[in-house]
Parts: C-alpha cells; sequence; structure tokens
C-alpha cells in the first residue's frame, strides 16, 4: 500500500491511508527524502489518523524519518495520533523522542508556518 | 454470528506482521474487547509477530479465547523453531537486543498484557504466550 505524497507550497502531506507493512514504511521514508529534496520542500506533514497500531518498528522508522528529513532541511510533524495508539505507544515505551507531534492537520501546518516565519525573521 | 473458535496466522514475512495483528483484532472484538484493549492487543501480537520475523524467520501466531474462572479473554501463543533465546531474562531487560533494535519487543509487550510466559531452548526455539483479560 503505497502512501500518497501531496505537495502543497513548500510542503508535503503524506497520509496514511491504510496498514503498512514495514516495507511500505520505509518505502514512505525514501520517497520523503528524495521529494523534499526535489521540490526543495520546508516542512513535511505525516498523517497517521487511521493508523491503529504504532508498534516499534513504526515508531522507530517515522523517527528516523524526521531526522533525516530535518538533516535535509525540513522540519516533519507527526499528526493524527490516536489517543489508545498512544497509550500503547506510552505503554511499550515509545516516545518518539526529537520528533515534533501534533493534534491534526490544521495544527500541523500552522506550526509549520510559524516555523518558516521564525526562519524568515532570523534571515533578515 | 458464531464466533471461531481459534485462528491461526502463519508468519513468514512483515506483511503477514500486519495480517496477524488485523486477525487478533477483530478476534478480540468478536470476544467482547473494545477501544483502548483492541489497540493494545493489535500492538502486543503485532511485536510478538516482529520477534518472529527478526529472530527465527518463520513460526506462528495462535489466537484463542480464554477462560479462568469468571475472568475471560484472550490469549494469543507466538511459535517458532527459531534459534531460540540464551537468556531469558536478559531478553526482558528494557534495550536489550542481539539484531540492533530498540529491545523494546519482550517488555514492552509483558507491559501491554495481564499474563506473559516465554519459553525457549537454545536451538529448539520460542514460544511467548500471553493472555488478556476483558474488564
Amino acid at each position: 500500500m503505497e502512501v500518497p505524497i501531496l505537495k502543497q507550497g513548500d510542503y508535503l502531506i503524506a497520509s496514511i491511508q491504510a496498514a503498512l507493512s514495514d516495507e511500505d514504511l520505509l518505502k514512505l521514508r525514501d520517497e520523503l527524502a528524495d521529494r523534499v529534496g526535489r521540490f526543495r520542500s520546508r516542512g513535511v506533514i505525516v498523517d497517521v489518523t487511521v493508523v491503529d497500531v504504532m508498534d516499534s518498528f513504526a515508531s522507530r522508522t517515522l523517527r528516523t524519518t524526521a531526522h533525516m528529513l530535518r538533516l535535509r532541511g525540513a522540519e516533519t510533524v507527526i499528526v493524527g495520533i490516536q489517543p489508545e495508539v498512544a497509550f500503547a505507544m506510552v505503554q511499550l515505551g515509545l516516545t518518539l523522542e526529537g520528533v515534533t507531534t501534533m493534534l491534526d492537520l490544521e495544527e500541523g501546518l500552522t506550526f509549520l508556518d510559524q516555523q518558516k516565519k521564525r526562519r524568515a525573521k532570523r534571515a533578515k | 454470528m458464531k464466533t471461531a473458535t481459534e485462528v491461526q496466522v502463519s508468519i513468514r514475512s512483515d506483511t503477514d506482521i500486519v495480517i496477524a495483528r488485523q486477525q487478533a483484532r477483530s478476534f478480540a472484538a468478536q470476544l467482547g474487547f473494545s477501544g483502548t484493549d483492541l489497540t493494545i492487543i493489535a500492538t502486543a501480537v503485532s511485536e510478538m509477530a516482529r520477534n518472529i520475523v527478526i529472530y527465527a524467520g518463520n513460526g506462528e501466531i495462535t489466537i484463542e479465547a480464554a477462560q479462568d474462572g469468571a475472568q475471560k479473554g484472550i490469549c494469543v501463543i507466538a511459535r517458532d523453531r527459531g534459534p531460540g533465546i540464551s537468556d531469558v531474562a536478559r531478553a526482558m531487560e528494557d534495550g536489550y537486543s542481539t539484531v540492533g533494535s530498540l529491545g523494546l519487543g519482550l517488555p514492552g509487550t509483558k507491559r501491554l498484557v495481564d499474563e506473559f510466559h516465554v519459553v525457549s531452548k537454545v536451538g529448539e526455539g520460542t514460544t511467548v504466550t500471553i493472555k488478556k483479560w476483558r474488564r
């Protein structure tokens, strides 16, 4: 199951549509790293609203992806972690340390816009 | 609808991990589990299936109803004929891994469920059994 990645201005939005295998997750990571370069994106949102299980592999891969993309110059925000998924993650000891998470797509976009403004101010 | 008494999923690749956790979720729903518990059971099964793929290459997951007196719940057994675990106590420590993973698989799974049991023999394989009771 491939994850569709939409380009919206400076941002990329990947919304996971169905249960992903390990291989699908790795493909998403590589695809995002590639497109961030191709489109010179400054921000990436990964929407996991429909994800019903976030196990150790999925967590680790999302974390790696966020860190990789930061090294490529784009800020990543994970949005839409469901309450019961969050509970299971905490029990497992998965905290997505060093990764920005927001409630939903709207909050994620607001966050990226604020980051952009901050960056622009610094550049002046 | 009649509930199946047992579901078996053979685990050979990463896509079987997804199948196993989906089967576990729907079986648990049939047993009357809901909401957070369904997610917890599916997540535990995902970790158990992942351990099979990583350490043994292949094996199987059996999902069945569990009963203990008045308590009703679900029992999941992950069986493989892989290399086995030489030091089970060590494998149950957070952050201990022989393959460079996070090392949260077994100890993490234990935190998710009510009962957790590992039997392993080097050279013969590993069986992990978990139970979760309905609240």
